[in-house]
C-alpha cells in the first residue's frame, strides 16, 4: 500500500481528530497517543513523530489556557516559578533525544503511557488544600485563593522545593517524548504541593505550552518538526479538541476514561517491546 | 488578597486568554492555507516518514522558514504557521513580565524574565 499525499496527510488528520477528542473527553491529552499512532501504525521515525506530537501539544493546551484563564483559577506565581523548572528540563530532555537510542525513547514513552493508563482508570480523588502556611511559599508569593459557590476559598501551598524537583522531571519527560506532561504536572501540585484539584489543572494548562515551546525550538533545530507531517497532527488535534469540549457536557467521562485507560496500556506493551527489540 | 489586586489579575487573565486564542487560531489558519497549497504543489506518493534523514535547512531556521513562506513553498507557509504556534507561549510569557513590573512584583518580573530567556534560547541556539 502506498497512499497518495492527500490520502495519508487525510488518514493522519482524522487519526489526530480522534485522538483530540478522546484526550479532550478523559481530559488526559491527546499528546499521549499521537506519537504511538504514528510510530506504530504509520511507521514514522520516533523523530518526525515527537516533532509532530509536541506541535500539536502548543495548540491545544494554549487554547486550552485560553479558555480556563478567564475562569479566575489559575495561579499566574506558581505557573511562573515551576515554569523555570520545567523549562529547564524542557532543554534537557530535548538534548537527550539527540543522544539516547529511538528504542530507548519508544520502551521510555511506554513507560510514561503506563502511568496514564493507571491514573486513566483510577478514581479521582481531590486533596482539598491545607489550612497551614509554609514559611517558603509565603515569602515566594504562592498562596492563592479561587472562587467557589461561598465566595473565593483560601490555600496554602506547600512542599516547594519537591513540587520544583518533579517539575523539572515532568519537563524532561516533555522534551524527552513530545508530550505535555499535564498528568505529572497537576500530580507535583495537587498531591505533593497540596494545590487545590481545579487550581492544579487549569494552571498546569497554561504551563503545559510554555514547556513544551521550550523544547520545540531545538526539535526544530535538529529537523524533527516535518511540515507534511506535523500540519495535519496539529489540525486534526486541534479539531478534535474543540469537538470533544463541545460534546463533552454529555458525555460519559468515566466510561470513557476506563477504555481509554484500557487502550492506552495496550499501546504501552507495544512501545516497550518494540522499543526494546529495537523495532522502532 | 486585596480587591483591587484580585480585579487586576483578573483582568490581566482576560488580556492574557484573548492573546493566546489569537495566536493559536493566527498560527492555525496560517498552517492551513499552507497545508491546501502544500496538497496543490505535493501531488503523487506520500513522503515516507520511515527513515529519518531531519529536515532540510530552510525549515530548521527562522529566517530561512520567512523567506520560504515569503515564496509561496506550502511547507514553508506551513513551517511560519509552527513558528507562530510556538511563538504563542513565548508572547504569552513575554507579556507576563510586563504584567508582574506594572505590578510591581520584581521577584516575579526577575523569575518570569528567565523563564523568557530560557525560551528565546531555545529558540535562537543553533
Amino acid at each position: 500500500m502506498h497512499a497518495t499525499t492527500l490520502e495519508f496527510t487525510l488518514l493522519v488528520a482524522l487519526g489526530s481528530l480522534l485522538a483530540g477528542l478522546l484526550g479532550s473527553l478523559t481530559g488526559l491529552g491527546g499528546g499521549v497517543v499521537i506519537v504511538p499512532f504514528l510510530t506504530l501504525l504509520f511507521h514514522v521515525d520516533i523523530r518526525y513523530a515527537i516533532g509532530a506530537s509536541l506541535i500539536s501539544v502548543i495548540a491545544t493546551s494554549s487554547g486550552a489556557a485560553a479558555a480556563y484563564l478567564r475562569e479566575g483559577y489559575s495561579n499566574m506565581r506558581v505557573g511562573m516559578l515551576l515554569e523555570v523548572a520545567t523549562t529547564i528540563g524542557a532543554l534537557s530532555g530535548a538534548y537527550l533525544v539527540t543522544r539516547i537510542p529511538t528504542g530507548a525513547i519508544a520502551a521510555i514513552f511506554g513507560l510514561v503511557l503506563l502511568y496514564s493508563a493507571w491514573t486513566s482508570i483510577r478514581p479521582q480523588g481531590d486533596l482539598s488544600g491545607t489550612q497551614h502556611p509554609d514559611a517558603l511559599a509565603g515569602r515566594l508569593k504562592l498562596d492563592g485563593s479561587y472562587p467557589t459557590p461561598g465566595g473565593r476559598l483560601d490555600y496554602y501551598v506547600r512542599n516547594v522545593p519537591a513540587g520544583f524537583g518533579l517539575m523539572y522531571v515532568a519537563g524532561v519527560l516533555s522534551g524527552l517524548l513530545g508530550i505535555g506532561s499535564g498528568a505529572v504536572k497537576v500530580l507535583a501540585m495537587d498531591r505533593v504541593m497540596h494545590i487545590p484539584f481545579k487550581v492544579s489543572t487549569t494552571t498546569s494548562n497554561f504551563m503545559i505550552g510554555v514547556t513544551a515551546a521550550a523544547s520545540a525550538g531545538i526539535y526544530l533545530h535538529h529537523g524533527y518538526v516535518d511540515p507534511g507531517l506535523s500540519m495535519p497532527v496539529m489540525l486534526g488535534v486541534a479539531a478534535g479538541a474543540l469537538l470533544g469540549a463541545r460534546i463533552l457536557p454529555g458525555a460519559k467521562v468515566r466510561t470513557l476514561r476506563i477504555v481509554f485507560g484500557v487502550a492506552i496500556a495496550a499501546i504501552a506493551v507495544e512501545m516497550i517491546s518494540k522499543g526494546v527489540g529495537g523495532k522502532i | 488578597m486585596a480587591e483591587a489586586t484580585e480585579q487586576r489579575n483578573a483582568h490581566f487573565a482576560v488580556v492574557l486568554s484573548h492573546l493566546l486564542r489569537a495566536g493559536v487560531i493566527l498560527a492555525a489558519a496560517v498552517v492551513l492555507a499552507g497545508g491546501v497549497l502544500y496538497l496543490m504543489q505535493h501531488r503523487g506518493p506520500a513522503p515516507l516518514y520511515k527513515v529519518f534523514h531531519g529536515e532540510p535547512a530552510d525549515f530548521r531556521y527562522a529566517r530561512h522558514i520567512v523567506r520560504d513562506a515569503l515564496s509561496g513553498h506550502g511547507p514553508g507557509l506551513i513551517e511560519l504557521g509552527l513558528l507562530l504556534l510556538i511563538g504563542t507561549p513565548i508572547a504569552r510569557v513575554a507579556f507576563s513580565v510586563v504584567e508582574f513590573a506594572i505590578e510591581r512584583d520584581w521577584l516575579y518580573v526577575f523569575t518570569t524574565a528567565v523563564v523568557l530567556a530560557i525560551l528565546i534560547y531555545s529558540l535562537v541556539s543553533s
